[in-house]
C-alpha cells in the first residue's frame, strides 16, 4: 500500500508501529479518540456503566485485532465500527424486540410535516449553552428511534462524514442522508417545544420592564 | 404575508421538508437551493423551519465538544489497556 493509500498515517498515526504492538503508538490512538468513543456510547445508551464497558470493550478489541486491520480506512472509523456494534449489542440484549440497524426506514410516512413553528433562533447566547438545556438535548436524542439516533450521533456528535458514516454502519451514503434528516427534523420538532416556551418567557418579562419602565 | 401564507396549501413545502438537512450543510445542488430560497421568500413557515434547523444543528456541535471523559473513566481504562505509563 503506498502513503496515499494509508488513512491512517493520514491522522498522523504509524501502522507499522501500531502493527508491530508499541504501546506507547496505541495509547496515543486511545488518547485522541477514548474521548468520542464514550461520548458515542454514553448517548447511544443513557448509562454511564454500559457506556464504560463499550469504551472498554472497543480499545481492548482494536487492540487484539489490530493487525488485521489494513489501514484503508481511517482508525477512526475502525473504532466508531466496533463501538457502534458492541452499544447495538448491548441495545438488543435490553430490548430483544428492537428493529435492525439496516432495516430500511425510507417509506412513506417517514417525513412528519413541522408542527411547531416557532422562531427560537433569537434567544441569548446562554440560554442554549445552559445546565438545563443540555439535559433537553441530551433526552430529545433519547426519544429518536434507535436507527436514527445512531445516524445523527455519528454524524453530528461524532463529526464523521456521510462516507464515514455509511462505512461504520454498513448502508449506502443515501440511507445515511435519509436517515439523518429524519432524527434532525424531529429533534428540531423536540426542540422547538422546549426553546418555543423559553422565547414566551423572555417576551412576557419584556413586556413586563417595559410596562415598568413607562410607569 | 399571513394571508399569503394561510392561501397557499403547503404542498411544495412537504416537497421540500426532505432536502433541508442537505440544504443546511450546504451539500444541495445549485438548483434546489434555488428553489428553497425563492419559496422562503414567500414561505414564513419554512423560513422558519430552516433557521431552527440550522441552529438544532449549531447547538449540538456547540455543546458536544465541551463534553470529555471523566477521569476515573479514563484511569480504568489505561489500566485494562496495561499502558497507564503514558496517562497523559
Amino acid at each position: 500500500m503506498n502513503d496515499i493509500d494509508n488513512k491512517v498515517e493520514l491522522e498522523g498515526f504509524s501502522l507499522e508501529l501500531l502493527h508491530e504492538g508499541n504501546h506507547e503508538e496505541f495509547s496515543r490512538v486511545v488518547e485522541t479518540y477514548s474521548n468520542k468513543v464514550y461520548r458515542l456510547a454514553t448517548k447511544m445508551l443513557n448509562n454511564q456503566l454500559d457506556a464504560e464497558d463499550v469504551l472498554q470493550e472497543t480499545f481492548i478489541k482494536a487492540y487484539r485485532g489490530i493487525k488485521t486491520f489494513d489501514g484503508r480506512s481511517k482508525i477512526s472509523t475502525w473504532l466508531f465500527r466496533i463501538a457502534t456494534n458492541e452499544a447495538l449489542m448491548i441495545l438488543r440484549r435490553k430490548q430483544p424486540n428492537l428493529l435492525s440497524i439496516d432495516e430500511p426506514v425510507e417509506t412513506e410516512e417517514g417525513e412528519k410535516e413541522p408542527i411547531q413553528i416557532v422562531d427560537w433562533c433569537c434567544l441569548p447566547e446562554n440560554e442554549y449553552l445552559s445546565d438545563e438545556t443540555r439535559v433537553r438535548l441530551n433526552a430529545a436524542v433519547l426519544t429518536l428511534p434507535d436507527n436514527l439516533r445512531v445516524v445523527f450521533l455519528l454524524r453530528d456528535i461524532s463529526d464523521l462524514s456521510t462516507h464515514e458514516a455509511a462505512e461504520v454502519l454498513g448502508l449506502s451514503d443515501t440511507a445515511v442522508k435519509t436517515r439523518l434528516s429524519r432524527a434532525r427534523l424531529r429533534l428540531r420538532e423536540e426542540l422547538s417545544g422546549y426553546f418555543g416556551e423559553r422565547v414566551r418567557i423572555m417576551r412576557e418579562t419584556l413586556g413586563k420592564q417595559s410596562n415598568e419602565i413607562s410607569i | 404575508m399571513t394571508q399569503k401564507m394561510n392561501r397557499h396549501d403547503h404542498k411544495n413545502c412537504r416537497k421540500l421538508l426532505g432536502s433541508l438537512s442537505d440544504y443546511v450543510d450546504g451539500e444541495l445542488g445549485e438548483e434546489l437551493c434555488s428553489v428553497i430560497e425563492t419559496h422562503m421568500t414567500d414561505c414564513e413557515d419554512c423560513r422558519i423551519v430552516v433557521d431552527t434547523l440550522r441552529k438544532t444543528v449549531d447547538i449540538y456541535h456547540m455543546t458536544s465538544e465541551v463534553e470529555t471523559l471523566p477521569g476515573d473513566i479514563k484511569e480504568r481504562l489505561y489500566k485494562t489497556l496495561d499502558i497507564e505509563a503514558y496517562l497523559g
